[in-house]
């Protein structure tokens, strides 16, 4: 064999043979795992079912899912409503300041989110800062009990993944063609108009991407929960994480996982979907 | 006044995103267990960590992982991104929707499906499969990050060294990986980075002989808050933002 034709293999071989075994196969066997049945010693037993999801639709479940969903959502609305405007301001800075701003908003980015975590815990403790601040205001007279709850939990949901809407709305706002924005404007749109029929429509890929990115690992982060919220507060994360640790569920946490990523297939689908008819518009 | 407003608004956000982190690292330094108000400057709790074996063990163990994680995700991720850009084979396409599976799949749905591999597999679960875990999680994130920088490529460099009569090997070595060198490295950094703070997956994939440090954070927070959980918050804090400012100088040379 030559040496050519070597190097060619070598390259294309490990990065298959590592894909292949370590994000092909793992999936595989999750959806195999789902359909089967948890056992008395072992994790599971090859008797196909679909009990797993069955047993999803029970009420105590599918209120953990439609919990989880609600504060993943409110958690991409607020990151939608305070990122928007900030990407814009970044991405319309001077030139010459706009990579140190971009920059404060990276370093957060790749802060390791369990310590962005307890640093909300430390803010929102009944001791803690803002109680303070709050009290010695005059504002409240007792401590506010902020721990624990689903506002919490929201606000600390939106404090780690703020820069996961950040960054793609900017690389969005940044790439408009902002001659489509002053034609709106020659042709006589007002502001508003010009805001919600050209800027909106043209960044919509990235508002996609962010809600993405702020969505999904949104109804994950279990210790999120664990730590700012109350007993009461259970992530789809949690869920997933107590029947591999806990109650050794095995399928049920599974069909769980296989729910959340076709959840992800369809948000994916609807990505491209908003890409190809932002282009599509572009081009008329 | 407009201009005021923008800068109220962008100076707001900003302190949204630093001001818990700044409050944590003032405390760190705060002469007091349980008391908010400032009692005087100390090093006691960065003494206090440092004198604790167990959590530098535990670190240790992070940092290994994290070093040997980033190198061999780097490895892999570079030769991939090299052979995704250079080759046309067949299976590339389900090679590239794999990166893309990895890069958006939540971390949960990563953590059980390796764990799920591991068991069945019959591996052990500790070291090792941290490790083998770390790699794959990174692998993605070199791919990215090394693909843009070779877009960016004049592709006459690499078909005058192949004109010029080097073999597939001389051309990666001579002329691809040498131009590639900012990317590759900034590469390694983030996955160094991402290996450090990975908490989701290492939960699922550890067994119980072998602690990494965010794991040992998570168990540690939920026993309470304590001073030392803020130094050793600040200490892994810094340690990011000197990864970060390397990576990001690095990629930035490219313009």
């Amino acid at each position: 064999m030559s040496d050519h034709a070597l190097f060619k293999r070598v390259a294309i071989g490990t990065i298959a043979v590592w894909l292949l075994l370590f994000a092909f196969a793992p999936n595989l066997m999750v959806v195999i795992a789902s359909f089967l049945t948890r056992g008395e010693s072992e994790f599971l037993v090859w008797t196909p079912t679909t009990d797993a999801y069955a047993r999803m639709l029970d009420p105590l479940y599918l209120h953990v899912f439609w919990n989880s969903f609600y504060l993943s959502a409110m958690t991409t609305l607020l990151c939608l409503v305070i990122g928007y405007p900030f990407a814009y301001l970044i991405a319309r800075a001077n030139p010459a300041v706009r990579p140190y701003l971009l920059l404060l908003v990276i370093i957060p980015f790749w802060t390791s989110s369990l310590v962005r975590t307890y640093a909300m815990i430390v803010i929102l403790n009944t001791n803690g800062l803002l109680n303070t601040l709050l009290q010695s205001l005059g504002l409240i007279d007792e401590p506010l009990e902020l721990l624990y709850t689903d506002g919490a939990v929201i606000a600390g949901l939106v404090y780690t993944l703020l820069p996961f809407m950040v960054l793609p709305l900017y690389a969005a706002i940044e790439k408009l063609d902002w001659r489509l924005v002053e034609a709106a404007r020659d042709l006589g749109a007002r502001k508003v108009r010009t805001f919600a029929s050209v800027i909106i429509p043209l960044t919509s890929p990235g508002i996609v991407a962010g809600c993405m990115l702020v969505f999904l690992p949104g109804l994950g982060m279990f210790y999120v929960a664990d730590f700012l919220g109350g007993s009461k507060t259970t992530l789809i994360g949690n869920l997933i994480q107590r029947q591999f640790l806990s109650a050794r569920d095995w399928p049920f946490g599974s069909a769980a996982s296989v729910t959340l990523t076709i959840v992800m297939g369809l948000m994916i689908g609807l990505y491209l979907l908003a890409a190809k008819r932002a282009n599509a518009k572009v081009e008329v | 006044m407009k201009g005021l407003g923008r800068g109220a608004y962008l100076a707001l956000v900003y302190a949204f995103l630093y001001l818990p982190i700044a409050v944590l690292i003032v405390y760190s330094f705060n002469d007091a267990r349980y008391s908010l108000s400032w009692q005087g400057f100390t090093w006691g709790w960065y003494e206090s960590l440092s004198q604790n074996d167990d959590l530098i063990d535990v670190a240790l163990n992070s940092v290994i992982v994290a070093l040997l994680s980033a190198t061999l995700a780097t490895i892999i991720g570079t030769l991939g991104a090299v052979a995704l850009y250079r080759y046309r084979f067949s299976g590339r396409n389900v090679l590239n929707g794999l990166i893309f599976v990895l890069i958006m799949s939540p971390e949960i749905v990563m953590g059980i499906s390796l764990l799920l591999l591991f068991v069945t597999m019959g591996l052990e679960l500790g070291f090792t499969t941290v490790l083998l875990s770390h790699t794959t999680f990174s692998i993605p994130f070199v791919v990215v990050t090394v693909m843009s920088r070779l877009s960016g490529f004049d592709k006459f460099l690499i078909e005058a060294a192949q004109d010029l009569g080097a073999t597939e090997f001389q051309t990666f070595r001579k002329v691809i990986l040498p131009l590639l060198i900012p990317a590759v490295v900034a590469g390694w950094l983030l996955s160094f980075t991402l290996s450090m703070d990975d908490v989701i997956i290492s939960f699922f994939v550890t067994g119980p002989d072998f602690e990494v440090l965010p794991l040992k954070v998570y168990s540690m927070v939920r026993l309470g808050v304590k001073p030392e959980i803020n130094a050793l918050s600040t200490v892994m804090f810094a340690l990011t933002l000197v990864i970060v400012l390397i990576a990001q100088s690095l990629l930035k040379e490219r313009k």
